[in-house]
């Protein structure tokens, strides 16, 4: 895990690489498409799985959030948190149910700062995980969409105006 | 400050007046008698404004949250109904809120709540289907667009003042006041802190709320309580999640002889109600004195605070009051 920990370290580095591999997941949407979502799916979890693990200890959620929350998976949260942190975190910075343990908000805070690009991302609001994505590829699911489709109602209600240009104005 | 009543409710009337509010936590009962409620109520009723009606704090079990506002609404009592995730999924959870609604609660407070292995049943299977930002956002989807959250349609419109809770006093710090402010656009009306004992740290969040421009956008409500003893002090701050008490504090409780500790500590309960009231931004206090509760009317007194706006029991508009007034 010793890999994991130094790149984990790195979150403007690893915000490259998320826009490097966006723009390959792109670049292969055709040849996907044409394999059928299903089998890519196949293909691809393992590969997914075995590197997601080793650098973010991925917890497989389908539904990835890592480039908005700081480089950090939210699953690893022991609460499962998608809009940490909880009001519980210790005062020394660590996790209120594993007391040895940095709070993941924590260390999301903190490498934000170092991401230029999506580092302000961590003020939207993140709905709540989508149970049926569990255990699927994120990768897959971010090209189908399928990452995206929000309960229905989630999508009915417009964000508060007021705030959301406060927010604007405090992160530019 | 909020453009219309979401609710016609004691405490959202009371804070829109601009008045200094006063909210206090019961201390649920480990047993079925609906007496030890209404007695701990009645003897409140003078001193407070509204009361929560906790889920499960600390992960341990009372007679539920739900129950409670259930007995008291129909005393006519103002009730903060707690939600917390870690116990309930989201299907249980809406029902539950158009229960409460039905019942007359105005105000709901949503929280992520404590993890089950801060209780005494650390074995439990954790649920936290939502967190409290998307149980917010939830509830101001079923208040303001009338549909849960698959988008099917509720057949009547929901009332409901939303309360989030904030915890200016533990790490990520300079992420506390934006976080705020996510509650706020997720749909907080008004918030109820965690304990403070700390008053300067707690002036400096709420000059970072204020430079975010928060204040004009939800009542916030300061977290107090007395602290029994110097062992009640050590407990808290190492055993209950999220509660920063500063060493100075508990020196001072140490240096007072055990007999004087209980007087002491609701001494420095008040000494901070009367620096936090001068805090720019800071609409009341929300008081939490579990298993304390008769000093409640003690230290609203002795801090200056009654008395208490008076509950007009004869709106009858009012869902607080709805039951009283039928019968």
């Amino acid at each position: 895990m010793a890999m994991g920990t130094w790149i984990r370290s790195k979150p403007a580095l690893l915000e490259r690489a998320y826009q490097v591999s966006c723009a390959t997941i792109k670049w292969m949407q055709p040849l996907l498409l044409k394999m059928g979502y299903e089998r890519a799916n196949r293909w691809i979890l393992p590969l997914e799985r075995f590197s997601k693990r080793l650098l973010f200890d991925c917890q497989m959620c389908g539904q990835c959030t890592l480039h908005e929350t700081g480089m950090v998976c939210p699953m690893t949260c022991p609460k499962h948190l998608r809009n940490g942190a909880c009001g519980g975190v210790r005062s020394n910075g660590n996790c209120e149910v594993i007391p040895d343990m940095r709070c993941v908000w924590v260390v999301a805070y903190e490498r934000a700062q170092e991401m230029r690009v999506f580092g302000p991302e961590m003020i939207t609001i993140k709905p709540p995980a989508n149970h049926l994505l569990e255990d699927s590829s994120a990768w897959i699911n971010k090209i189908s969409g399928v990452d995206q489709s929000h309960p229905k109602g989630w999508a009915e209600l417009p964000p508060n105006p007021v705030i959301e240009k406060r927010f604007l104005d405090t992160e530019s | 400050m909020t453009e219309s009543y979401k609710t016609i409710g004691h405490l959202e009337r009371i804070l829109s007046e601009g008045k200094f509010v006063i909210t206090a936590e019961l201390t649920p009962p480990d047993s079925a008698n609906p007496q030890e409620v209404y007695d701990e109520a009645a003897m409140l009723a003078n001193s407070v404004d509204a009361f929560n009606a906790t889920d499960g704090s600390g992960a341990h079990c009372h007679m539920s949250s739900i129950s409670i506002c259930s007995l008291l609404t129909r005393q006519g009592y103002p009730m903060v109904m707690q939600i917390s995730c870690r116990d309930r999924n989201r299907i249980a959870i809406q029902g539950d809120v158009l229960g409460a609604a039905a019942m007359g609660v105005s105000n709901i407070l949503c929280i992520s709540g404590d993890d089950v292995t801060a209780g005494d049943q650390p074995e439990a299977k954790r649920v936290f289907d939502f967190d409290s930002i998307q149980l917010l956002r939830t509830i101001r989807l079923m208040r303001d667009k009338e549909m849960f959250l698959s988008g099917r349609k509720l057949t009547e419109p929901l009332k409901m003042f939303l309360g989030a809770a904030s915890n200016p006093f533990m790490p990520p710090y300079d992420w506390r006041a934006l976080r705020l402010a996510k509650k706020i656009e997720a749909g907080a009306n008004f918030i109820q802190s965690q304990y403070c004992y700390d008053v300067p740290m707690l002036r400096t969040f709420m000059r970072q709320c204020g430079d975010l421009g928060l204040h004009d956008l939800v009542y916030y409500l300061v977290g107090v309580g007395p602290i029994r003893s110097v062992k009640t002090a050590e407990y808290m701050r190492t055993k209950v999640p999220g509660v920063h008490i500063p060493d100075e504090i508990v020196d001072r409780l140490r240096k007072t002889p055990q007999i004087r500790q209980r007087e002491e500590g609701k001494r420095i309960c008040v000494e901070i109600i009367e620096q936090v009231k001068e805090i720019e931004g800071v609409d009341g206090l929300h008081i939490m004195a579990y298993k304390q509760q008769e000093l409640i009317p003690e230290i609203v007194e002795e801090a200056g605070l009654l008395p208490r706006p008076a509950r007009d029991q004869g709106d009858v508009s009012s869902p607080d009051f709805q039951d009283e007034n039928i019968h």
